[in-house]
């Protein structure tokens, strides 16, 4: 006898989770990473470790024109160990740079929010660099029903 | 240029506030046509900085990937009573500043 739909669907839901797990689809994913020019544009070369910094945005936007994004990271702001700067980079757009700010032990906290105009779904990383001259990196996964560049005639 | 800056009135001092500014700028992003079918140019701010009594506390280079009317919130450590001070310029040369005082008790 068949199993269930609902049981078909969850087996199916669980090959796919085993699948992503893998290393080598893992590594296919990163050698079409969108991201990879742009980080060496950014550090210029200089090894970029994932953690520490933090993207948070709504997973859905219903509109690409302004979404609310606040990027933190973990980091003491004292004299000696403080955020440099922080590179916004969009998966998507035209211009994937859409800003860096830079920071320094005066900033009192590792965090900045601003708004971004976003063409479509996409990932948006951050990447950070410290006053030790490390490059950390986070992302965000953001859902776009309407992009922002669409032709406004 | 229209722009608000945001801090709180007073602070305690070595407390760690939020400061906010808001500019009204449209951020053209240089992929729009009017109506009469012309492109429309590239033109956003560029340049942001703030400065807490003169000295440097932040500063942001923005893109068309910002969306218009531009906002950015950011954190300073309260050290003294005195002024917040963004300046900024766009793709046209054109300038502007705002600024906001903080009170710092204690």
């Amino acid at each position: 006898m068949k199993a269930p739909l609902r049981r078909r669907f969850i087996s199916v839901l669980a090959a796919m989770t085993a699948m992503a797990a893998l290393p080598w689809v893992r590594a296919a994913r990163a050698q079409s990473d969108p991201f990879a020019a742009l980080v060496l544009q950014v550090t210029g070369g200089a090894p970029v470790r994932a953690g520490r910094v933090t993207v948070d945005t709504p997973r859905l936007a219903d509109n690409g024109h302004s979404v609310l994004l606040k990027v933190s990271v973990e980091c003491a702001m004292t004299a000696a160990d403080y955020v440099r700067s922080i590179t916004l980079l969009s998966g998507r757009n035209p211009r994937p740079i859409m800003a860096t700010f830079h920071l320094g032990p005066k900033a009192g906290r590792a965090e900045v929010t601003t708004r971004v105009r976003l063409n479509g779904t996409q990932r948006v990383l951050a990447i950070a660099r410290l006053a030790d001259g490390t490059y950390w990196s986070g992302d965000a996964e953001v859902e776009v029903t309407e992009s922002a560049c669409l032709d406004a005639t | 240029m229209v722009a608000r800056v945001h801090v709180p009135a007073s602070v305690k001092r070595g407390a760690v506030f939020e400061v906010r500014i808001n500019i009204q700028h449209p951020m053209e992003t240089g992929f729009r046509y009017d109506n009469s079918g012309r492109p429309i140019p590239k033109n956003v701010i560029n340049s942001l900085v703030a400065r807490y009594n003169g000295v440097e506390i932040f500063r942001a280079e923005l893109g068309s990937g910002i969306a218009a009317n531009p906002y950015v919130q950011f954190y300073a450590i309260a050290e003294a009573s005195g002024e917040i001070e963004f300046s900024w310029v766009d793709d046209a040369g054109q300038r502007g500043s705002e600024r906001a005082s903080v009170a710092v008790a204690g």
